[in-house]
Order: C-alpha cells, then structure tokens, then sequence
C-alpha cells in the first residue's frame, strides 16, 4: 500500500518544482539562523537568492561530519531551544558525537515519513509491530515507533536486547512485522532454535531491516528464517533517522528516497565532483523541510548509487543502491576508485557464503598492483589443481569485469589473514610507506 | 568399491605437510597414503587415513580447509605394462583419470588410488575386465 499517494507517486516535473521551492527556503532559513552555513556561503561567494535552479544547488559547500563535531552541541540548530521537542545524538566511536534537534512539526514530518516507510515495507492498519530497534538517543526505536503509531498498527516496543523475553513476546503477543536490525534478527532466530522453536512458524510477514550494511545473501537467509519478505531501510540522524529512503516490498530492488523532503546527490568522494545517474559513488543528501536541524548538502560517506527507472509498486522518487560501503575504506588504484565491498560483491558471486579476503595494494616500477587475498574456505576448495586455478581466473576476471581494474587473486589457508577483534584486516596499502 | 580420500589446501607446502602428519598423528590417526600436487603458489595434499572422521575433525579445529572425494584403489600388475593396460581401456571406454598416486605393494600387485571423472563406470569396467578393485574394508586392512 502506498500511504501517501499524492507525495509517493508525483509526476517528476511537480516533484521537482516542490524540491526547488522548498529548497529555496531552506536556504534562505539556515543563511539567517545558523552562523555556520551563513559563513560558508559567503566563503563561496553565495547568497540564498543565487540558487535559481535545482541544478544550481552544486554551488554550494558540502558539510561533513567534522563540521557536525566542530558545532557540537547545538552550534547546528535553526530554532531556539523552546521550539525542540526531542534530541538524539549518534554515538561517538571515533571523536564526540553528533547532537540533532527536532521540532514538534520534525516529529510529525518523521512520523509521516516512517509511516510511508512502514507501509512500502508491507505494514498495514492491521498488522502488529514488534519493533526491536534501541529505543534512546539512537533513532531507530523511537523513528518506527512513532511511524506505527501514525500509521496505526499495533506497535510493541521491545527495544533491543533481552532476548529470551523477546522471543517470549513474539510467540504469544503474534507480531506480523518485524523491525530489527538483520544481526540481531539472526541472533533472535539461533534463541530460538536453542529454545526449540522456529521463527518461521510464527506470524512474520515481513521483516524491515536497517541501522547496518548488509547484503542480498543476508536477505535469503533472513527470508528463509523467519517466512518473510525482507526489505532494506536507510537513514541517518543527521539527515533525519529512519525512514530516508525504504525498498518497496514489491520490487525488492533499491530504496525509494523521499524525494519531497530530501535531495540526494552522488558525488566522487575525490575530486567532489557530481556523477551521473547509475554511477557508484558517495551519498550526499539536503533537507528540504525541516526545522529544528537543517542540512546541506552532507557527506554521508556511504557508498550507493541511484536509479531513476520507473518502478513497478507505482513511487515515482528515486531509488538508491543497498550501500555498499563506506568511503574511508576507498582505494584509489591506477585512478579507479575501488570499495572492498565492491569486491566482496564479485566473491559472493563464487562462494554461497562471503569467504574472508584482504587486498593488498603495492606499487612496483610506479605501477599500483593489487593483490586479492582469498581465504579457501570449504565452498570454494577442490581437490584438483585445475579447479582451484581456475577459481583464481574466475575472480580475477569478474574484478576486471566489474571493478576496471587487474588484480592478482592468491588463494590462501583459512584463518591465514590477520584478523583484528574477529574481523579480517581488509586492506593492507603498502604504497603509503 | 569407493575410498574416501580427504584433501587439504596447502599455501605453501614446505613445513605445512610436517604440521600435518603431526597433528594427525597426535590424534593417532595413521596414513596409509599421502599424495601432495602443487603450483608455485599452493598445493593440496591427499591422503587415506584409516580413521576420516577423526582427520577430518582434528584438521578442521586446526583450521584447515578438508574436502572430501570418492576414490578407487586399484590392484596393478606389478610388470611392464601394467599401469598401460589400465590407462587404455580407460581411456578407450572414454573415462577420464584426473589423478592417481600409489598406495602401496600388495603381493605380487601395487595397489594405486585413482580419481576418476566418473568413478561408478570406472569401477564397473575394471570389474568386468577382470582387474580387481578393493573395498573400503579391504583398503583398511592391508
Ligand atoms: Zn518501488
């Protein structure tokens, strides 16, 4: 069900118009309420009055996640404290956290966008919600909470951990959607086992799924699991929360952005330069509506690219590839910008599961090489020479293929790449010394 | 008429085989054959062991990658020509050997393992020719 048909299913030419107008006035907003964006535009030379033109929004400085930090805690905001309703912050692994603001009208924006959200991912009136995203600073509880609630479903609100009484509540409260990230839904599924049941003979049908990178063979054993259609939900707090962009259960295929609240743009994280449609790049995105926490033109630092075909469940706004990655992990290997992720995504294709791998980048004779390391893991063994090699070629030639780039595959023992806290080491650049 | 034949991926093979037998035969599992193919890159190791689960289990919480193939020990008349009488009524019938290595002198005959693309028509030809090919049971106790 589409739950705004109006906004979700707008001919282009409108859409566009709106994303101008309310652009226009975004701009003008934070240019008179927030010394930071005031001081940028005039570095750049710029008024809000020079952007005439969607296109025109390329003028304007980007902001990163260092600006976020350097205005900690509210130097962002575009409303006196008496207007905002609700803080979050993201947590702070590396440097402080970023702090973002809501006003009553954020909220009810948020809520309206979760309810779109909610419904894309198969939600009705009907159905009930067992929502094990953390309720607290972090945005994920409370953003589907109130989306359920404004879409009017049954809403449980678990929050995460706990997970015995969890799995408790889903047998006998009969829950039909799930809200959760896809990690700790395959941890709910293993408690389950142990407990002696299976999540798939439960009430699930479909399953919205976010907060985290994961991949399309993820999605498979998600589905199989717990009997359910799986779709990938995007957001950020800085952005706003969940409910940016959303898959449609129908297709399965990309994350429609909402496009009437906010633009997306994708850049070479490098030159800074705007690509084209379908190319793989880093997500920018600008608010367009709202209050408390305006932003411009910032650098999510995900990897995606996005598809503006029409899709068959009818939304007219753009669709963005599950991200791939982030843009620290970037290499830059005889001018061609390669992800590791984009590399997991050509091992995937040999091997059912995601076989442990690093890339080692050297430089010999001013040339860059790349090295791909893959650990043998049972799937991809053989005990035949021949076989083996030819797995080698196969990978090599599928990075050419995809990547654009020569890479040396080397199959290697397992448990042979340095692992650090459980994870593999992915990338060891030898040219920086 | 099948042998089960466990293979280990090997990086580099100088001390790995050693690490191998040694853990193996901490386990106190006894390998009858041992066969090792290898690039300049990396090799896989063969072996018939007579205890595979326990090869298995041990390699594996050592962290090696085992696979495990179906293969024919073959009895082959010890005198010129021998291996050649059984190559070419292979080859005749259209059966391919991807590999083969010996197991050990039995009598008169050297027992020699064999990887066949296509073991069960293998076995029925060799049968039907006469040659003989051992059981499991038999391999065990040579
Ligand atoms: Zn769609």
């Amino acid at each position: 069900m589409i739950y705004d048909i109006d906004f979700e299913t707008m001919p282009r030419e409108a859409l566009e118009a709106i994303q101008l107008r309310r652009l226009q006035s975004t701009l003008e907003n934070v240019y008179a309420k927030v010394p930071f964006y005031q001081k940028k535009f005039k570095e750049a030379g710029l008024v809000p009055g020079d952007i005439r033109s969607l296109k025109d929004l390329s003028l304007l400085p980007f902001t990163t996640k260092q600006d976020l930090r350097d205005n900690y805690p509210y130097g962002m905001f575009a409303v006196p404290m008496e207007s905002v309703v609700r803080i979050h912050a993201s947590s702070g692994t590396t440097g402080s956290p970023t702090v973002v603001g809501y006003t009553r009208r954020d909220i009810d924006t948020w809520s309206n966008l979760m309810a779109r959200a909610l419904s894309a991912g198969g939600a009705t009136r009907g159905d009930i919600i067992h929502n094990a995203y953390g309720y607290g600073l972090f945005t994920g509880g409370l953003g589907v909470h109130y989306g359920a609630e404004k879409l009017g479903a049954s809403v449980i609100p678990v929050s995460g951990g706990n997970t015995k009484r969890q799995i408790v509540i889903m047998k006998d409260f009969g829950p039909t959607i799930l809200t959760a990230t896809p990690s700790y839904t395959l941890h709910l599924a293993e408690v389950a086992k142990e407990m002696g049941f299976s999540l798939a003979d439960l009430n699930f049908k479909f399953g919205i799924f976010g907060a985290e990178p994961w991949s399309e063979n993820m999605r498979k054993e998600l589905e199989e699991t717990l009997g359910i259609d799986a779709v990938d939900i995007y957001g950020l707090s800085e952005v706003m929360g969940p409910g940016v962009a959303i898959e449609c259960h129908e297709a399965k295929n990309g994350l429609h952005i909402f496009e009437d609240h906010f633009i997306p743009e994708i850049i070479d994280p490098i030159t800074e330069e705007i690509l084209p449609y379908g190319e793989t790049g880093e997500l920018v995105f600008t608010s367009i509506t709202k209050e408390a926490f305006p932003i411009i033109r910032y650098r999510t630092r995900d990897i995606t690219s996005l598809h503006p075909e029409p899709c068959i469940c009818g939304r007219t706004h753009i669709r963005m590839k599950r991200v791939s990655g982030r843009t620290d992990d970037m290499l830059i290997i005889r001018g061609v910008n390669v992800f590791p992720s984009q590399i997991e995504s050509v091992l995937m294709k040999s091997s059912d599961t995601t076989p442990h791998y690093q890339l080692v980048v050297d430089r010999e004779n001013n040339l860059d090489t790349l090295t791909v390391k893959v650990e043998v893991s049972e799937t991809l063994f053989a005990d035949e020479i021949r076989m083996l090699q030819n797995t080698e070629k196969k990978i090599s030639k599928d990075i050419k293929e995809y990547l654009g780039v020569s890479a040396k595959v080397m199959l290697v023992e397992p448990k042979s790449i340095a692992r650090s806290e459980g994870k593999a080491v992915r990338v060891i650049d030898n040219r920086k010394r | 008429m099948r042998v089960e034949q466990i293979s280990i991926f090997l990086e580099n093979t100088g001390g790995r085989i050693a690490e191998v037998t040694t853990i193996l035969s901490a386990a106190s599992v006894n390998i009858r054959a041992l066969s090792l193919a290898d690039t300049t890159d990396f090799g896989v190791l063969r072996l018939i062991v007579d205890d595979n689960e326990t090869a298995e289990k041990v390699l594996k919480e050592n962290g090696f990658s085992v696979g495990k193939t179906s293969v024919a020990a073959v009895a082959v008349e010890d005198k010129p020509g021998g291996l050649n009488r059984i190559l070419i009524l292979l080859a005749k019938a259209d059966i391919n050997v991807e590999y083969m290595y010996a197991l050990q002198q039995n009598g008169d005959h050297a027992v020699m393992i064999f990887r066949f693309d296509n073991i069960d028509d293998a076995v029925k030809l060799l049968d039907s020719e006469g040659i003989r090919v051992y059981k499991a049971s038999e391999v065990a106790s040579l």
